[in-house]
């Protein structure tokens, strides 16, 4: 016992009171954050799941109402739209960022001089808030006197770029600011999973007579796997949770052309005080996540135990 | 990492190299523009943006912009710039941070040198946490929030940001904890000494690096945090995310790009700092928090 702690108890006469606490304490300690979690993830999830099973508008109501939420939600022309843009955003992000990802990892890869410094800059957007980005990106996507009016100034006149304000075209502008804030990411893992392959294995190799494009295509970017799989676990996380990129970029907009289910839920929990709506949109995207990331990370870890 | 540089190029030739390069410039030039453009359209006029181009360096510099946003320009009916809400995250973001730091050490302490029966479910609990998308705890935690009068407040907003930020803390200090050798916490163990002395005497003096990994983190993510603030939190106590945006979506009168733009660079300032001055660390958190997804 330190001194501290001895000092303290000294007035504590039954020393196997002290010890029942002291043998209680990482019980004691770990408790609230497992209270937190029990009642604040898996409790809230609950809650959230019984106010999609009932009539609440504007206020709560706890009558259970069946199924009318998502039957009205499925009947919603809107919702659909919404899932359509994340289908749209969440495979053109997710592959726009494994490939200039990877790309760039494999360039930064060849001793490369000032590697740090340019690895820096591939990395910083990803300190910055969604916000901040798709303030950033709006302007230079505006149409009036942004990239399009750039270009223009250089002698193409007929040049059109007005994704960002074009119904059906917004959710591809989202991609261009989302790739632009995360790629560096992806880059970074995969050159920390290029610096983990095997030399040994490559030089042989290229003593047998590979050449660079054969080595990597057939040796080293299958020997990434394990990295494809965090960056797409990540980047599909990203995706489906994706609120403030387009609330920066779009609003949603024009109309709700460029509504993702995160501004749909928003959207209708809060702005229009439609709660039971907003709860079984919630449990919607819950329950993608839950199918897309539990395959994926089962099949992951089944291969670490197998390895 | 250095003496693992590869030879991989060694066949590409000069050619190759010149290509390298070029692809690796030209890249780092497009990460560059969008930085370059909020910063060269903040110090212009608007007669200069209207006049020029995204690219166009300012015909006459003026940090007009810069103190409009700061203290002038209307973030929907309040017009006091983003002055009030800066120091509004800085006073919710501190204390989220240090809170959730601490109670991370101290839960991967007890996941890794105190395990007891159930531990291990409890942390995987925990870890599942870090997946659920946030949307589908927000109506709950609205009414929970008002249930404890503290909605709209800097109490309710760090309380929240500490409770959906354990899960990260707690992975990270586990993670680092569990690769330490346990040897010294086992002999202090049998020496008699008891919980709080080992975390303190022994634990805390070699957690520096992974307590400046989680800080940048749990800063980062909190800062630049907008669902959490634009739900739970309105008008004067809105964090900075959440004016920036409603800056930019008032629509009063001309639109102001070069305000919207210095707005931008001062809500993004604090992190880009930290990550300039801390990238190591930075770097080091995110593929730490890589591995939890």
């Amino acid at each position: 016992m330190s001194s501290a702690t001895s000092a303290g108890a000294a007035s504590v006469p039954a020393h196997s009171w002290r010890q029942a606490v002291e043998n209680a304490l990482p019980r004691i300690v770990l408790g609230p954050t497992l209270l937190c979690a029990l009642v604040f993830i898996y409790g809230f999830i609950a809650w959230t799941a019984w106010l999609s099973f009932t009539e609440s508008r504007l206020l709560p109501r706890y009558e259970l109402a069946g199924l009318v939420q998502y039957i009205t939600l499925f009947e919603n022309d809107r919702w659909w739209i919404a899932v359509r843009n994340l289908a749209i955003f969440g495979s053109l992000f997710m592959g726009v960022c494994l490939a200039l990802g990877l790309l760039l990892a494999i360039l930064l890869d060849q001793r490369i001089r000032a590697e740090g410094f340019l690895r820096a800059i591939y990395l910083y957007p990803m300190a910055l808030s969604f916000i901040v980005t798709g303030t950033a990106w709006r302007w230079i996507l505006n149409p009036g006197l942004g990239a399009q009016q750039l270009v223009r100034q250089m002698g193409f006149e007929n040049f059109t770029f007005d994704w960002i304000v074009t119904p059906g075209m917004s959710i591809y502008a989202v991609v261009i600011a989302g790739a632009w804030q995360s790629t560096g990411f992806v880059m970074a893992l995969f050159l920390a999973g290029l610096r983990g392959v095997d030399d040994a294995v490559i030089k042989s190799a290229q003593v047998d007579g590979a050449g660079p494009v054969r080595i990597y295509t057939s040796i080293i970017i299958p020997s990434l796997r394990p990295v494809f799989f965090s960056a797409l676990i990540i980047l599909a996380h990203i995706a489906i949770k994706s609120f403030d990129l387009v609330m920066a970029l779009t609003g949603g907009g024009p109309g709700y052309s460029s509504d993702v289910p995160a501004t749909f839920m928003y959207t209708f929990a809060f702005n229009r005080n439609q709660i039971g709506l907003g709860a079984a949109s919630a449990m919607m995207m819950m329950l993608t996540i839950v199918a897309v990331l539990v395959p994926m990370i089962y099949a992951e870890t089944g291969r670490h135990r197998r390895g | 990492m250095a003496e693992l540089q590869r030879t991989r190029a060694a066949g590409a030739g000069a050619a190759g190299r010149v290509v390298v390069y070029a692809l690796l410039v030209a890249f780092a030039l497009y990460y560059l523009m969008p930085l370059f453009v909020m910063v060269t359209t903040s110090l212009k006029t608007l007669d200069d943006i209207r006049a020029g181009n995204l690219l166009a360096l300012p015909g006459q510099v003026t940090f007009d912009a810069w103190s409009r946003a700061w203290s002038g320009a209307c973030t929907g009916v309040r017009c006091e710039g983003l002055r009030v809400n800066f120091w509004n995250s800085v006073s919710f973001v501190l204390p989220a941070v240090l809170i959730s730091t601490l109670i991370g050490a101290f839960n991967g302490y007890v996941l890794t040198m105190w395990r007891f029966r159930g531990s291990d479910v409890m942390f995987t609990m925990l870890l599942l946490g870090c997946f659920i998308p946030f949307q589908v705890v927000l109506l709950p935690m609205a009414q929970t929030l008002g249930y404890l009068g503290i909605a709209n407040s800097i109490a309710g907003l760090v309380f929240v940001h500490v409770v959906y930020g354990l899960a990260f803390t707690t992975l990270f200090f586990r993670n680092f904890y569990v690769s330490l050798p346990d040897g010294m916490v086992k002999a202090a163990r049998v020496d008699g000494a008891g919980f709080f002395t080992i975390f303190w005497r022994i634990i805390l003096p070699i957690s520096p690096p992974i307590i400046v990994v989680c800080v940048i983190w749990q800063f980062t993510q909190i800062w630049n945090d907008f669902l959490f603030g634009v739900v739970f939190s309105s008008g004067e106590r809105q964090p900075i995310t959440v004016a920036l945006n409603n800056l930019v979506n008032t629509s009063t009168g001309v639109k102001e790009y070069n305000v919207d733009m210095a707005a931008a660079i001062i809500a993004g300032l604090p992190t880009l700092l930290v990550y300039v001055v801390a990238g190591k660390y930075f770097m080091r958190g995110l593929t730490a928090g890589a591995v939890k997804g």
